[in-house]
């Protein structure tokens, strides 16, 4: 077993874990915070990314012992519980942005490290290239390209 | 995955040590190869070696006339780099072009020569460059460090701790890359030093990472697409496989040697 502490979404999560346990295993199964998604389970789709020390990373590909002493947010990190949605959350609600949903929180997580990376004028191009670490199944591409670009101005403000 | 142990040592020395004295104990940087193996059961250590807590491991800096990139530099932090950008161009690229923005988050330089794919990138740079790996015992020359399939000259108790890649006068990487997984169907890293130039290739090889030392000659002599004329390599002991035939990476071979040298150049 190992003791970690890791600051999730601004609170600190202290266990004694087996070192095998995944960061997304860790949120789910030990935290409960199962807004992040297990996809592919292989690091190719995006369903399952966080934040890590600021940096999206797959979280099913990342040991949760690795991420002791870090920080973390989750997509139930960007917004509180009954205040206004983060803007590239509502980018996606008002664009809709998804079909079934299960790639969302991953795809919000990536846009929102894009922007943290690009900028908040992002053209389309820039877009699609940065996501492709994310897989849509519905192949709803079109729309989650849209959002980004509308949710990356609306971070400006 | 099977049970193992974890340590976070904070030097490399520590690191070594741990590595030289437990039985079984495997190095993690990344983790994007290794935790993916470790998944599938298709590697039982016991131990494992987390290098992600050493200090300073993770530099980019100059030294002498040397790009020196510490083995934890994650590829986004070579993309990135100004220091990289203004010393060697091609390579900066070459790490941008490293999986999807948030593997190269984690990804490390380090990582990727230790494990040596024969369908990574870091590996043919390191060859077109005439890298030297340093370790925790000693230097190597990337010649001598590449040995096969995920093979390496690395004993079972060394830690890399950088890698210093001398500047080239030019140099380009062109990747033609495997649409699904992003690794190079082919790459060619070509390099034009002060006293020769080498073409290195990865994706290709059966055995790994490799040189076409009839490209590097004729390059010599003018460093020019044109120089490759109807210049070609052997299929024999390339890969085959449903991505692409032993024939077909042959061809691609040719044909992305001559755009790296249009790129150099350009």
């Amino acid at each position: 077993m190992a003791k970690i502490s890791i600051t999730v979404n601004g609170n600190t999560a202290a266990a004694n874990i087996d070192p095998r346990m995944l960061l997304v295993q860790f949120l789910r199964e030990h935290l409960r915070l199962t807004g992040t998604h297990v996809g592919c389970d292989t690091s190719q789709c995006g369903a399952c990314v966080v934040h890590l020390n600021g940096k999206a990373v797959k979280s099913c590909t990342v040991l949760a012992v690795m991420a002791d002493g870090g920080s973390v947010t989750t997509i139930e990190g960007l917004a509180a519980d009954g205040a206004p949605l983060h803007p590239m959350q509502e980018a996606f609600r008002q664009n809709h942005g998804l079909q079934c949903g299960f790639c969302t929180p991953g795809m919000i997580m990536t846009a929102v490290d894009m922007v943290n990376r690009k900028g908040n004028d992002l053209d389309e191009p820039t877009i699609r290239e940065e996501l492709e670490g994310n897989l849509c199944r519905c192949t709803g591409y079109h729309n989650i390209v849209k959002s980004i670009a509308a949710g990356a101005k609306a971070m400006a403000k | 995955m099977y049970e193992f142990k974890f340590s976070r040592p904070g030097t490399v020395r520590q690191a070594a040590n741990l590595l030289a004295k437990t039985e079984d104990a495997k190095l993690v940087a990344g983790g994007h190869t290794l935790i993916p193996v470790l998944k599938q059961r298709l590697a039982k250590p016991a131990h494992l070696i987390d290098l992600s807590k050493i200090e300073g491991l993770d530099a980019i800096e100059m030294k002498g006339r040397s790009l020196a990139i510490g083995a934890m530099a994650r590829h986004a932090s070579v993309a990135n780099s100004a220091v990289v950008g203004e010393a060697i161009p091609a390579l900066a690229k070459l790490a941008g072009m490293i999986g999807d923005p948030a593997v190269r988050h984690m990804g490390t330089i380090g990582g990727s020569i230790a494990n040596n794919d024969p369908t990574a990138d870091y590996p043919a740079a390191c060859l077109a460059l005439d890298a030297t790996i340093v370790t925790n015992k000693r230097k190597i020359k990337a010649d001598d460090f590449f040995k096969g399939l995920f093979e390496t000259a690395l004993e079972p108790d060394e830690v890399i701790s950088r890698v210093q890649f001398p500047l080239a006068k030019k140099a380009a990487y062109i990747k033609f890359r495997n649409q699904a997984s992003r690794y190079a169907l082919v790459g060619v890293f070509v390099a034009k030093r002060p006293s020769e130039v080498r073409v290195a290739v990865t994706g290709a090889g059966g055995n790994g990472v490799f040189r076409v030392k009839s490209f590097e000659e004729a390059l010599k002599k003018r460093f020019s697409p044109k120089s490759l004329d109807g210049m070609t390599v052997p299929a024999d002991g390339l890969n085959s496989d449903l991505h692409g035939s032993a024939e077909y990476r042959a061809h691609l071979i040719s044909v992305l040697a001559v755009r790296a040298v249009e790129e150099a150049n350009a």
